[in-house]
């Protein structure tokens, strides 16, 4: 279980947000939303662990994720507004390389199927940066795939993304809380997910 | 997963040889151009070598490391590295370790050549190979903590040059200390155990201090 308790964060002078507090379940889907510029991908920073909150703290099973440290980072699958994929890497490649990184040996008919999934079974040979901006999406999905963490921090996780690579991240996220995971989304869009319990944040208020 | 980080390095620093080679070239040029400057005095070109070879190694050293996380901050890896389940002392020491072998590595080997120019008895061009297999990971060592501390500034580079330069003396006075005694005819080996303690002080503390960095940059 992942709680966030009286977070507040503050950007230069300004404070984008104070006292914030909510926790969120295994299956449940916590959707972000905000104008720009309300602090969307800072929370989702202080809760991925990367950036401190100025106030507050934030807790998975009942543990400070600061104390936590290494163990929590398992628990986690990040997926920020770049996609953290290497541009002179294969698709492939850069799924097997970090998967391996992360302690997971990933074997390449895994990574294959994984690429399948997302629809990138003919590009998979190539690096990455011939590939489209969505495609590159795509790629950052199968990474999120490939990992074996509890809780799904996703920044505008749907940018650049065709239709049908909307249903399909839709799908995925769907069979993650399925399965016990949690997913924090942060979007402007409509998600249509399948998901039983929906948690709505709006940092603009 | 030290493995797979550091042949991660590997490739990527392999796709993109040219910055490597560049690296190099310059090591080669600035080596070079001391003994076209300076005339072909045997005793002058023996009494400089050392201090040279050195000076340049330093330099050339400084060039690779914007690249060293540069690349991995701008396209996202880096954070997606800092998140894994591994200590970032470890990612900080496998990221240093594939720096060395790719930037410094290749200047060791080519030292000796270089010193051929300044007319080092076969003796001193075999020191000068093992001072700077010795002294180089110190370079790397260090490097990592002012490329981590100057992540994402404007004029990083310069800023990489005054913070980590001044660290880099120690290894300076003793390397150019194990050549200068080799030509001298004298033993080199206390300099070169004094650069063997920097190696392993920088071993403790420096990635250290550098996953402390990254951290900051990174948030």
């Amino acid at each position: 279980m992942l709680e966030a308790i009286n977070l507040s964060c503050v950007r230069g002078t300004r404070r984008l947000f104070q006292g914030l507090n909510f926790s969120a379940t295994p299956g449940e889907l916590i959707e972000l939303r905000g104008e720009n510029g309300s602090g969307k991908t800072s929370l989702l920073r202080i809760l991925s662990g990367l950036a401190e909150p100025a106030e507050g703290e934030v807790r998975w099973q009942g543990k400070k994720i600061r104390s936590l440290g290494e163990e929590y980072s398992g628990a986690v699958a990040y997926l920020a507004h770049q996609n953290g994929v290497k541009d002179e890497l294969t698709a492939i490649e850069n799924l097997r390389i970090a998967s391996g990184i992360a302690g997971n040996t990933l074997s390449k008919p895994e990574a294959q199927a994984i690429l399948e999934q997302v629809g990138l079974s003919r590009q998979q040979n190539l690096p990455v940066r011939f590939l489209s901006a969505g495609q590159r999406r795509r790629v950052a999905l199968a990474r999120l795939l490939t990992s074996k963490a509890t809780l799904w921090i996703l920044d505008e996780v749907l940018t650049s993304l065709d239709d049908s690579a909307i249903k399909l991240s839709g799908r995925f996220i769907g069979d993650h809380l399925a399965n016990g995971g949690i997913a924090i989304v942060a979007t402007h869009q409509e998600l249509n997910f399948a998901a039983d319990r929906v948690q709505r944040i709006n940092l603009s208020q | 997963m030290f493995g797979w980080l550091v042949w991660r390095d590997l490739i990527l620093a392999w796709r993109r040889r040219a910055d490597v080679l560049a690296t190099l070239f310059f090591f080669v040029i600035v080596v070079s151009l001391f003994p076209l400057g300076i005339g072909p005095e045997r005793e002058t070109l023996k009494t400089i070598a050392p201090g040279v070879v050195w000076v340049a190694a330093l330099l050339a050293s400084m060039l690779s490391l914007g690249r060293m996380f540069g690349n991995d901050y701008q396209d996202g890896t880096l954070e997606q590295l800092l998140l894994t389940p591994q200590s970032t002392y470890l990612i900080v020491l496998g990221k240093t370790l594939a720096h060395w072998l790719v930037s410094e590595l290749p200047l060791v080997m080519i030292a000796p050549v270089l010193g051929l120019q300044f007319g080092l008895s076969e003796n001193s061009l075999v020191i000068i190979v093992l001072s700077l297999l010795v002294g180089t990971p110190v370079l790397s060592l260090v490097g990592s903590i002012g490329a981590a501390l100057t992540l994402g500034l404007r004029a990083a580079n310069v800023l990489v040059a005054l913070l980590v330069l001044p660290l880099y003396i120690p290894v300076l006075i003793f390397g150019t200390g194990a050549v200068q005694a080799s030509v001298n005819g004298t033993s080199p080996q206390a300099w070169l155990l004094l650069l063997a303690a920097t190696v392993v002080l920088s071993l403790v503390f420096a990635p250290w201090a550098t996953s402390a960095a990254l951290k900051i940059s990174v948030e």
